[in-house]
């Protein structure tokens, strides 16, 4: 993260950041996700719809039938038995079958990650994926929690999703919690610079030993010859 | 004397990190991998005091290759054939979950024959890889036939899969929306003939290696993984169904038609070494019966895939997919600004999942016992690095 490879890196950055934008001037993606809006999900998906059916043959794709926003129930369930404990601390992005994911501010993450495990029964971490938005200067860390002492529950995934300034990205770790993500987190913070406080290891993990450039999954980052 | 110690002093700096022993302290730092063949492209250091090993600590990464990094430059069908390389004995598998993302962000129906021939392509593949990986574990445990024999038989699917996709094992058979090409004439009877063979040869794999007293007796109580720290660890796959817990996505989240067909999860409750080990013969005679349940159920005419624009692109959003793969669950997390490429692709796969728990399991291991112990992970280097 030293200061001279991002100098060196911000004439490519211009350039290539241009380009994604002006494909994808429309619509942002960050705003589906935002932690401000409640279920914002369903807003992008009625915009696009008009633009893209049309486009494509409509024996072959179904393009919105499977997020329509009716949610099924045992899903609104499980986020009216979140909501009704934790109240404001968690602003829910979406439901849709099988897939629920809850915003949750950094101070309250540990707090809540705790009761998901140990009344939701939400007991281990898929993956830990972090996700930068350089326009919104932020990045966002998701956790995809799964259940394997709930059977019915195996379908499911939750994702919680936090948000942290992306200039001085900091986060708690969710070790106390869920041991497995341990080295999903070191991940994140490597390929994101993302500092988990409280974990023992913010270290290299994937990276080679002599790694000196920017954290490679942040948007400033180009492939070289790309 | 003085010139003595100046020599060993120099011999101890030459011998950089391989084997160092100081004096202080009792124990040997070793480095295993990632040069050395029983661990593939992966180094773990390990601390030994005598014979046990009391410190472990594993250093992935000599593969990674940035597959993460190259999907946010390339448009969704051209991301297929580099995401295969991480995983390449069950490429059907490592694209089967990615297809499925996209599909759910574009908004595909895929049809249904093309449903059943990725099934039975992915069911195929699997043995190849299970096949492959236990070639490795027995040559580890100093059981060559064992190496032989997978390695053998794994050309029994191989030989289908290249008839089938046109490739013996780097495929990029799937898509989003099918797959690439229709099965071809009399694939049905060539499948039943090679399964049927591959069922007796899994009797002779456990006469001559699941019942060898010598395996039994390097397994059978080694490396215990309690179902607790199982579900601790969020470990998956056979590692998860050999800890007692029958978890598979197959299951637990059918995808495609996987709800059509009866089929029972194989798990054990032993939580040792030998159950992991046993587990993905179980898994192998289970994708047996899957197989010719999907071929017997496939339709016998319609499309395989669905039509595609040139550059498929669905409104911003996100998915999470999954399927049973080799090695576990393999998830893709997949975020879309509404342009052909991906804005952000995870890949979540069960070898970076199952690492987590080799320390847990050698700290007061043996180091005879590493060996069953590191393969039991059912551990692919190359995928976990990605």
């Amino acid at each position: 993260m030293s200061e001279d490879s991002n100098k060196n890196k911000s004439g490519d950055t211009n350039t290539s950041q241009s380009s994604i934008s002006s494909s994808s001037s429309p619509s942002k993606p960050a705003a589906a996700n935002s932690p401000n809006t409640n279920i914002s999900s369903s807003t992008p998906v009625t915009k696009a719809s008009p633009s893209t059916p049309p486009s494509k043959t409509p024996a072959t794709t179904t393009s919105v039938a499977k997020k329509e926003p009716e949610p099924p129930l045992f899903e609104k369930e499980l986020v009216s038995q979140i909501s009704s404990q934790l109240g404001d601390k968690v602003k829910v992005s979406y439901i849709r079958p099988l897939r629920i994911k809850i915003y949750v501010d950094p101070v309250n993450i540990v707090e809540v990650a705790s009761f998901l495990r140990d009344s939701m029964a939400f007991d281990h971490a898929e993956s830990v994926a972090g996700t930068d938005y350089p326009k919104e200067n932020q990045i966002e860390v998701v956790y995809h929690l799964g259940s394997y002492s709930r059977v019915d529950l195996g379908a499911h995934i939750l994702v919680l999703a936090t948000r942290t300034n992306r200039d001085d990205a900091r986060l708690p770790t969710l070790i106390n919690v869920y041991k497995s993500v341990e080295y999903h987190e070191r991940e994140t913070f490597e390929m994101l610079g993302v500092y988990f406080e409280g974990h023992p290891r913010n270290e290299r993990f994937l990276l080679p030993e002599d790694w000196a450039d920017i954290p490679p999954l942040r948007k400033e980052f180009r492939i070289k010859g790309r | 004397m003085a010139n003595i110690q100046d020599r060993i002093d120099q011999s101890e700096k030459l011998s950089m990190e391989i084997v160092k022993e100081s004096p202080d302290d009792r124990l040997m730092t070793l480095s295993v991998g990632p040069q050395h063949p029983g661990s593939g492209h992966f180094r773990f250091t390990i601390k030994l005091d005598g014979d046990y090993i009391v410190f472990c600590d594993p250093d992935p990464g000599y593969v990674h290759r940035g597959e993460e990094k190259m999907c946010e430059y390339r448009n969704f069908i051209q991301n297929i054939p580099h995401l295969e390389r991480p995983v390449i004995h069950d490429s059907n598998n490592i694209t089967y979950s990615y297809s499925l993302a996209v599909e759910e962000l574009v908004g595909i129906q895929v049809p249904r024959r093309g449903q059943f021939i990725r099934a039975i392509a992915s069911e195929l593949n699997r043995q190849v890889y299970t096949l492959y990986w236990l070639a490795i574990y027995g040559i580890f445990l100093g059981h060559s036939t064992m190496f032989m024999w997978p390695t053998g038989d794994r050309e029994l699917f191989i030989d289908l899969l290249d008839a089938l996709t046109g490739a013996r094992v780097t495929h990029a058979f799937n898509i989003p929306g099918g797959v690439r090409n229709d099965v071809p004439n009399g694939f049905k009877d060539r499948c039943l003939r090679n399964i049927a063979y591959f069922e007796k040869r899994l009797k002779e794999y456990e006469d001559i290696f699941y019942n060898n007293p010598l395996l039994r007796q390097r397994t059978e109580g080694v490396g215990i993984l309690t179902k607790e720290d199982a579900i601790k660890l969020g470990v998956t796959g056979s590692v998860l169904r050999a800890s007692g817990i029958p978890f598979d996505v197959r299951k637990a989240e059918p995808y495609d038609v996987y709800n059509e067909i009866d089929f029972k999860v194989q798990y054990m409750k032993t939580c040792d070494s030998f159950a992991r080990s046993y587990v993905p013969l179980l898994d192998m005679k289970e994708s047996c019966h899957i197989m010719r349940q999907l071929l017997d159920k496939m339709p016998d005419s319609g499309e395989v895939r669905a039509k595609l624009q040139p550059n498929p692109k669905g409104p911003p959003g996100e998915a999470y997919r999954r399927v049973e793969s080799g090695r576990g669950a393999l998830g893709y997390y997949i975020v879309s600004d509404g342009t052909p490429k991906a804005y952000r692709v995870k890949i979540s796969v069960g070898s970076f999942r199952n690492i987590l728990a080799l320390p847990h399991l050698l700290i007061g291991a043996k180091l005879a016992d590493m060996p069953s112990i590191y393969w039991g992970l059912n551990y692919w280097p190359v995928e976990a690095d990605r």
